[in-house]
Formats: structure tokens, C-alpha cells, sequence
């Protein structure tokens, strides 16, 4: 089973930009996911939280991380256009800071 | 400077879509039984009595499934004390493996340390001790001579077997109201987090609330006291009418009945709140035709 | 209405934390200059919300 490492550089600083897009990132094991009409709820086990994803694509972006080399290259293949890209890593890192996406250790 | 096209679909808050509904709970409370070894004077779903109507295993199967397919999260299952169910244990292995998360609550009394290990094993499962003192006298005088006893051998179990985390449940009554601090040690020093809820008037609780309830003086010190510690104790959202003191509490201060949660009773009739159990507020019964989808 | 949420979607909190302006790769690996977020951005251009459920009557 692949092994979720902590990243305490983004927790630190959850600025949109700084997000390691090129990162292999996954969803954390211990989340579910439902998909609705305007996106997806998920609900972590471990911090009993629920997060509300907004739109359909940054569902396929989440669902996409395992499989993607980098969080970027999920993004493309989603189909998020350039000039979203800031609202997606924005949304990534938020998703990251409470760990409900984490980074995937390769090997 | 890049202008931001909104990439979002126009959709609204999170509260936008739970005041509209969403196509199925999140979770919801499923009282399994009215069966109980304890006979708490205030209990909310006056509990002591069996019910010969009750769903049978093979019908509890069938609303799990559901619970499946309509993908909630988890069940808050209660009772009465579910734990006395013979099926109990079987229920909630055939929920975790359909993906339906469990919770339950519990005084405790069938906590061995095996179960406990084997609890412990699953994220899946989380666990309610009721509390209603931080000392035996206090909570005894509401819970049963013993109950005490039971719930912090309940707590010691859970806590060896490496389950961090679960939940201690406490009603604040007249009488509890001033520990607050105290039951906070006791969660400490099991690894638990403290839940405190708010004493209703509804089952046995309409009996003696005016022997119970908080004393307004203690409402406000309660208020105080949790803007102080509300980070790290749950309330389930049910002293959000204190917010007339002053600020909010930390909370959707949202009722969710009918539109994230409701509730299923041991014959399986749903209703959308769980402390409103009146025949107004029956949608229909899990047997009926179509199941708990349907209603 | 009064919704108290987790507080991870206050861009104008991060404003006063990022620099003036941040230099980010695109997909197609032309370099863009974004400015720091500024008061204009809406929540509908939040794609994520979190909350604690625990906030909701009925949930526990």
C-alpha cells in the first residue's frame, strides 16, 4: 500500500502558489468520495471532516492524482484550462492542508 | 493583472446545497433497538422495552445495502443499547465491508477488551461512550448504580486496545454542569474527545427536566466555557441557541432534518429528526415498498 | 445568515502573507505572472469548502 507523506512544506503555507503541482500526490486512504450534481462531497474518516469540491472537473482532477505522475499533469488531463489553473492549485492546496490529498512516496 | 475567469459552475456555498437537499443523508442516526441494560431517567427514546416488530438481521442487511447505494458515509446507530443486539457485531462488519461507515453509542456495558481491539482495527468504526458525571455519584444518580463503573472500564479498554479518539458523550444537566472541567480530564487521560449536548425534553427527559435542566446561570457559564474550549469539543451543533450571549459558536448552526440526516427506529419507520418522534414527522417505513430510497 | 466554516477559503487572509506577485508554469510551459489575491475574488471562485460536520444538529 502506498504510503502517504506528510508535507509540512504546504501545510506551512497555503498560498495557492506554492503548491508542489509537480508532485505525485494521492487521495488520502481513509477518504470517501460521493459524487453530486455540482461536484463531490468527501468526507475524511480519520479527521471527521467534510469537504465540498465545487465543480465536476476538480472531482476528476482528485480522482486522477494516484494514476498522474504530478498533480499538474492531472490537472491537463481533466481538462483544466490555463487560465484556471490558479483557482485548481488554490483548491489543491487547501485539499492538501487538511489531508485529504497527501503526496504518494514513489517506490 | 490575469483576470480570474471563474472556473466554477456558479455553485453556491456548501449551506446553499444542504438548505436545498442533497439526493441522500450524509449520515444518519439508526436506532437499532429499544432494548437496554440501563434505564437512564432522562433517556430520549425512553428505553428498557423490547419490540417484537423489530427489523430482523436480514432486513438491517437490506437498509445497509441501501445505505450503499446511496452512498452515506456513515450511521450514528443507537438505541436503546445497540451492543445488545445479538447481531450487533455482525451488523457492523457486514456495514464497514458495503462502505458505510459506522458509529455507535454506547454505555459500555459489552466494551471487553477483545471487542475493543477489534474495534480499534477499523478506521471505519467510531465509538460513544455516554457519560452523565465525571464523578460516580453524579452519574450514577442518572445512569444506574454501576453505570459509572462500566462506562470508564468501557473507556480503559478502548484506550489499551490503542483506540484514540473515540467519544465520550455527556448531557449537561443541573448537576453535571459544574464538571465540566473534570469530564475534560477524564477524556485526557483516555485519549478521548469530549461531547457535550444539550439535555431535551423528549422521551423520559420530558419527565424530568424541570429537576434536570440547566439553571440559566449555568447556561451562560456553559457558554463561556465552551467559547474557551470549543475548539477540541464536539457539541453536535446543539447549543447553538446560546449564541443569543453574545457570538456564535463554532458551527453550521443549520438544522439538518430531512435534508442531511434523519433517522430510522427499530421497526424501521424514518423520521427527519431525531428528537421530533411523532407521528407528524414519520415519512414512511423502511419495509414499504421501494425501501428506505424510496421514503 | 451566520456560517461559521473551517476558515480555508479566505483568500484575503493569504494575501497578507504572499508576495506582491508570483511567477507560475502553465501546462504548456509558458511562464505567467499571477498578483497577489486581491479583495475582488469571490467565493465563487473557491472550488473548495471544509467544515466540520459536527457544526449540524443531528450529526454526530
Amino acid at each position: 500500500m502506498t504510503v502517504c507523506a506528510v508535507s509540512t512544506e504546504v501545510v506551512a503555507d497555503r498560498a495557492a502558489v506554492r503548491f508542489d503541482l509537480d508532485g505525485a500526490w494521492q487521495l488520502h486512504p481513509q477518504v470517501s468520495i460521493r459524487s453530486e450534481r455540482f461536484g463531490a462531497l468527501l468526507y475524511h474518516f480519520g479527521t471527521r471532516r467534510l469537504s465540498f469540491l465545487k465543480s465536476p472537473t476538480l472531482l476528476a482532477v482528485v480522482r486522477g492524482l494516484k494514476s498522474e505522475r504530478s498533480a499538474r499533469t492531472a490537472c491537463a488531463a481533466a481538462g483544466v484550462a490555463a487560465p484556471d489553473m490558479p483557482s485548481y492549485t488554490s483548491a489543491l492546496a487547501t485539499l492538501a492542508a487538511s489531508n485529504v490529498i497527501c503526496e504518494r512516496s514513489l517506490g | 493583472m490575469t483576470a480570474l475567469a471563474s472556473p466554477s459552475t456558479g455553485v453556491g456555498s456548501l449551506v446553499d446545497q444542504f438548505q436545498f437537499g442533497l439526493d441522500a443523508p450524509i449520515c444518519l442516526t439508526w436506532e437499532l433497538t429499544y432494548a437496554c441494560n440501563l434505564a437512564c431517567v432522562h433517556c430520549l427514546s425512553s428505553s428498557g422495552r423490547r419490540d417484537p416488530r423489530k427489523l430482523s438481521t436480514a432486513e438491517c442487511r437490506a437498509v445497509i445495502d441501501e445505505l450503499e447505494r446511496m452512498q452515506v458515509f456513515y450511521v450514528n446507530i443507537g438505541g436503546g443499547e445497540p451492543t445488545v443486539r445479538p447481531d450487533f457485531g455482525e451488523l457492523v462488519d457486514y456495514a464497514t465491508e458495503h462502505h458505510v461507515g459506522v458509529k455507535f453509542s454506547t454505555n459500555g456495558v459489552k466494551i471487553t477488551s477483545e471487542i475493543a481491539r477489534r474495534l480499534a482495527a477499523s478506521y471505519y468504526v467510531d465509538v460513544q461512550i455516554s457519560l452523565d458525571g465525571a464523578t460516580a455519584d453524579v452519574n450514577d444518580a442518572v445512569r444506574g448504580t454501576g453505570s459509572y463503573a462500566t462506562a470508564l472500564q468501557a473507556m480503559r479498554n478502548l484506550a489499551d486496545a490503542g483506540f484514540t479518539g473515540f467519544k465520550v458523550s455527556v448531557v449537561v444537566t443541573r448537576h453535571n454542569a459544574g464538571q465540566l472541567d473534570e469530564f475534560e480530564s477524564v477524556t485526557d487521560s483516555f485519549g478521548a474527545q469530549l461531547r457535550l449536548t444539550r439535555l431535551r425534553p423528549s422521551g423520559r427527559g420530558a419527565d424530568v427536566w424541570d429537576e434536570l435542566h440547566p439553571a440559566a446561570a449555568q447556561q451562560r457559564d456553559l457558554y463561556d466555557w465552551l467559547l474557551a474550549h470549543g475548539e477540541h469539543v464536539l457539541t453536535g451543533d446543539s447549543f447553538f441557541h446560546l449564541a443569543g450571549y453574545g457570538e456564535s459558536l463554532p458551527g453550521l448552526n443549520l438544522c439538518g432534518a430531512g435534508r442531511v440526516v434523519c433517522l430510522i427506529d427499530p421497526v424501521g419507520d424514518v423520521y427527519a429528526c431525531p428528537f421530533a418522534i411523532h407521528e407528524n414527522f414519520l415519512a414512511g417505513n423502511v419495509r414499504s415498498p421501494g425501501g428506505f430510497q424510496r421514503v | 445568515m451566520v456560517v461559521a466554516l473551517s476558515g480555508r477559503i479566505h483568500l484575503d487572509e493569504a494575501a497578507e502573507t504572499t508576495p506582491d506577485h508570483a511567477t507560475i508554469e502553465l501546462a504548456d510551459g509558458q511562464t505567467s505572472t499571477l498578483d497577489a489575491p486581491e479583495a475582488d475574488v469571490t467565493v465563487k471562485d473557491v472550488l473548495v469548502e471544509e467544515v466540520s460536520i459536527d457544526g449540524m444538529c443531528g450529526v454526530y
